[in-house]
């Protein structure tokens, strides 16, 4: 098992460089320099040369590339913003709670939702309350966040002032963007829970326990969750690896100041140092959640265990 | 005269789905004493495992209409609550399943899966020290050593996985086994291994089976009676004798018998049936053998045919039965 | 076998192709909320491609100050914005972008995530561990935060956008692809076909995408839905449709700024995303319905 762990963190090395190599590539395409980004419009061309040359920016694309990953091998330095000439993790580590705030309480929410009622619905497959939760996550599912908090706003926050419009000073700001990404993340679990669930339920395997005399209760809870739990838990690791990205939507909606405004104001302005180390650390994130969410596979399921061990 | 443990009276089963409806089960009457074993032979879809299915109502609910009786120590089962069914099933009637690679839970020790099944059931108020030395006991009964019991299914290969399901099924030693094509997906080798053992089994414990199979061979080996299912209907039925040396039966065993190949009779080549079992969905009228029969008569087609009885030995065909339908 | 029958089976496969389609569209029409998806999906790209017919491009584009924000009227059935642009022309034609980009998002991605998808489940080894490892590195980078990246590097424009949503949603196909493939590669057919010497592509083209077909097809339809999502809420970001030209997303995000006093140029465009997602994945589960029937009982 420790080997299995080691492997797979090794082999996050090489993703984490293409990562990097894929950024990096995708900022060097886009139009502007960094030596014009520092020193403002008005600056005068020859100054904004003089410190591109300073920054290396005027050396080949592969060039700089190594020099980035030399960096931060050698120095573990991730470089400045060119916006702020701050360290770029200073302003990471700042802005990554709000992210992971309204990510965590999400992904618990929704799978608190998503799963039990996915799970109710396939138990009690064709009844009320079946149909209305697969029309409820029908209907989740394709309504966009982003227009789901808007409206979420105009009733909660300006027809009925519960809540305020946007920010996260107090506990209360985060209520309308965790209900925006909790109804979408649990309209999909939904979905997929009860389509598993069902799968299942028709497995050879539930038959021999009911012949066995189980009851309902023993089947759904002994036989069938644990079996398919396996895709659950799969999509479950990948939703919380999205919340954590693609929370930026919902900030911007709510005007949060969270880890992806924070990387989309720095791809809109071109501070190469912060979308690199931005986007690295998200993906380093999602990296481990992955491998959090495989080793939790090895753990309920005996079969993948064996495989690990080898 | 030994007692009766099974009866069933014109059991028809229907599934019915928003697209079609499947008539599987078509008023079939069945019976069986204790101590003996039933052998129900047919073709893949002739309702065989249908009728298993609804022995211990496990068909389902849903979609599947049952009708008739099943009368099992006294009592009609398909009047139980649920409540009142778990009771019975692998306690009083347990089942074999044809699949040993799929039904067994994938992510269990095969020994809690044996220990589920006397914890159900633990009328005797056995502590867990006897429940596992219960399952230890069974196992070994099924040659399989004991210490075996922490392992996955996985680590099993098919002749073994079978075995833990018939130990899972006798491990309350039941009054009826139902064995739904137990040897179907296994190597020959193993298949008469398991065979061997089930029968050993069967005779120590006293308990009556039902052999759901379409290999001959398996039920001369086994059965006392056989039952010959056709498109969901009994069309002979008698005792082994009566069906495998009779000098009267239905076109159909006719045809079954003569898609083996029998070595002391020096033939040419296999004569099979020729064309399919009819479709569920829209069975003939009449016989519903007559498109396929050899000696089919205008009558056939028309009219179903009745049973024609000699002593214990019952045969639905119009060929024996031409003065009753006149 | 008797020559009749024989013939008769002879026929029979001729026929098995088309009486296979047929069984799915009877079984697809059986299942009513399917059906309303597949109509009203109808009528909005009928509404699409005769948008012109409908109601001119030049009142969804043209600004006019004297009917700035209006309520609905008989005049402007949607009401206005803030420019005095007519909403419900806005939102007929902006479904000519959301629905050609849903399309063809899809295409493309299909087509690329299908031939890499094909090449690894069918070849396995190698080729599937370094298309596979690829294809992981694409999807540890939040699928929006790339998207915006390549908008970004490229312009905003309607091809740079579907650039990007494309290439974001490519891995997922390859892996749908891919998986579909590693459950027909294992089937005895391929074995045999492979036995009596078919070329790999024929085996791919001719007996294993067929059979891979059914969940792909439903994927594919659901993700148009998923792909009409994203390309609106890059659009919201303001990474996608440039204006004056209407689109849904890009309209939701002008219409923040009015929410208090005009909420209704919150809706529409609104129901319109909600309307055309919630269609094609109304369509997609009647698609797999109707493909595998065994799921449903």
């Amino acid at each position: 098992m420790y080997k299995y762990v080691i492997k797979r963190l090794l082999l996050t090395i090489p993703v984490l460089l293409g990562v990097t190599f894929i950024v990096f590539t995708i900022m060097a395409l886009t139009p502007g320099d960094p030596g014009r980004l520092i020193l403002g419009q008005t600056a005068r061309q020859e100054a904004v040369d003089q410190l591109n040359h300073e920054l290396g920016y005027d050396q080949p694309f592969f060039t700089r590339f190594f020099n980035y990953i030399k960096d931060i091998v050698t120095k573990f330095d991730f470089g400045v913003s060119y916006r702020t000439q701050q360290p770029v993790f200073d302003e990471i580590w700042a802005r990554f709670p709000f992210t992971l705030r309204l990510a965590v309480f999400s992904i618990i929410f929704s799978s608190l939702i998503g799963v039990s009622l996915g799970i109710l619905s396939a138990v009690k497959q064709y009844t009320f309350i079946d149909t209305f939760s697969t029309v409820m996550a029908m209907f989740f599912a394709a309504i966009p966040g982003f227009w789901l908090g808007m409206m979420l706003i105009y009733f909660f926050a300006y027809k009925i002032p519960l809540f305020p419009t946007n920010g996260a000073d107090s506990w209360d700001g985060y209520v309308l963007p965790i209900i925006t990404m909790t109804l979408g993340g649990a309209a999909s679990l939904l979905r997929l829970t009860r389509s598993t669930m069902l799968e299942t339920i028709r497995a050879d395997y539930i038959r021999t326990a009911r012949a066995k005399g189980a009851s309902q209760k023993i089947v759904i809870w002994r036989h069938a969750l644990k079996n398919a739990l396996l895709p659950i838990i799969t999509v479950l690791g990948m939703q919380f690896g999205g919340l954590l990205g693609g929370a930026v939507i919902t900030e911007t909606v709510f005007a949060i100041p969270g880890l992806g405004m924070h990387i989309v104001t720095a791809i809109r302005q071109k501070d190469v140092p912060v979308v690199m180390s931005g986007t690295l650390f998200l993906a380093a994130l999602f990296c481990i959640i992955m491998l959090l969410v495989d080793l939790l596979y090895a753990f309920i399921d005996p079969r993948i265990r064996a495989k690990y061990s080898r | 005269m030994s007692e009766r443990l099974l009866e069933i009276h014109d059991l028809e089963v229907i599934y019915k789905t928003g697209l079609e409806t499947v008539y599987a089960v078509n008023k079939i009457n069945l019976s069986l004493d204790k101590g003996k074993t039933l052998g129900l032979v047919g073709e893949t879809g002739a309702g065989k495992t249908t009728t298993a299915l609804a022995i211990l109502a496990l068909l389902p609910e849903r979609t599947a209409h049952v009708k008739g009786e099943i009368i099992f120590d006294g009592q009609d089962l398909l009047k139980l609550k649920e409540y009142e069914l778990r009771e019975i099933r692998g306690e009083k009637i347990s089942m074999i399943f044809q699949d040993p690679m799929t039904s067994l839970n994938p992510i269990l020790t095969v020994g809690s899966q044996i220990s589920e099944a006397l914890m159900l059931h633990n009328d005797q108020n056995r502590s867990k020290e006897e429940i596992e030395a219960r399952v230890e006991e069974v196992l070994e009964m099924v040659g399989i050593p004991a210490f075996r019991k922490k392992d996955y299914p996985h680590q099993f290969s098919g002749g073994m996985k079978q075995r833990v399901v018939i130990a899972i099924a006798l491990a309350c030693e039941p009054e009826l086994l139902i064995a739904d094509e137990p040897t179907t997906a296994l190597d020959v080798t193993i298949q008469a291994q398991v065979l061997a053992m089930m029968n050993e089994l069967r005779e120590r414990l006293q308990t009556s089976m039902i052999m759901i199979t379409h290999d001959l061979g398996i039920v001369a080996q086994t059965c006392d009676d056989v039952a010959v299912m056709y498109a969901g209907e009994i069309i002979e039925y008698g005792t082994a004798i009566d069906v495998f040396t009779g000098d009267k039966h239905h076109p159909y065993t006719v045809g079954l018998f003569g898609s083996i190949p029998n070595l002391e009779v020096d033939s040419p080549r296999l004569s099979p049936i020729e064309g399919l079992m009819p479709d569920p969905t829209d069975l003939p009228q009449g016989c519903k053998f007559s498109p396929r029969c050899p000696k089919c008569m205008d009558i056939c087609r028309e009219v179903p045919p009745t049973d024609y009885v000699e002593g214990g030995h019952r045969i639905c065909c119009h060929l024996f039965n031409k003065e009753g339908t006149k | 076998m008797s020559n009749a029958a024989a013939a008769k089976t002879q026929s029979r496969k001729k026929s098995k192709k088309n009486s296979q389609l047929k069984e799915v569209w009877r079984r697809f029409r059986k299942n009513k909320s399917a059906m309303v998806g597949l109509v009203i999906l109808v009528i909005f790209a009928l509404a699409a491609i005769f948008a012109d017919l409908i109601v001119p491009y030049e009142r969804a584009i043209e600004q006019n100050g004297s009917v700035r924000l209006q309520g609905p009227s008989s005049e402007h059935w949607f009401g206005t914005d803030a420019f005095g642009r007519d909403t419900f022309a806005r939102i007929i034609h902006g479904s000519r972008v959301s629905l050609s980009i849903g399309f063809a998002a899809v295409g493309i991605s299909l087509i690329i995530g299908g031939f890499l998808g094909a090449a690894a489940g069918y070849y396995g080894g190698r080729t599937d561990n370094i298309i596979m490892r690829i294809m992981d590195v694409f999807t540890c980078v939040p699928g929006i935060l790339l998207a915006l990246a390549i908008v970004a590097a490229l312009g905003s424009s309607m091809t740079n956008l579907l650039i990007a949503i494309t290439i974001a949603n490519i891995p997922g196909f390859v892996r749908l692809v891919r998986s579909s493939i590693l459950t027909v590669v294992e089937n005895d057919f391929i074995e045999a076909a492979r036995s009596y010497g078919a070329k790999d592509f024929r085996i791919i083209v001719k007996y294993i995408l067929p059979n891979a077909m059914g969940p792909i097809i439903v994927q594919a339809t659901m993700g148009i839905a998923g792909m009409i999502l994203s390309a609106s809420g890059l659009s919201y970001m303001g990474m996608g449709i440039q204006p004056p030209r209407p689109e849904w997303g890009a309209m939701l995000s002008e219409a923040k700024d009015y929410m208090r006093t005009a909420p209704y140029l919150l809706l529409f465009p609104g129901f319109a995303i909600l309307i055309s997602a919630l269609c094609f994945n109304l369509v997609g589960d009647g698609l797999r319905d109707a493909l595998d029937p065994k799921l449903k009982d």
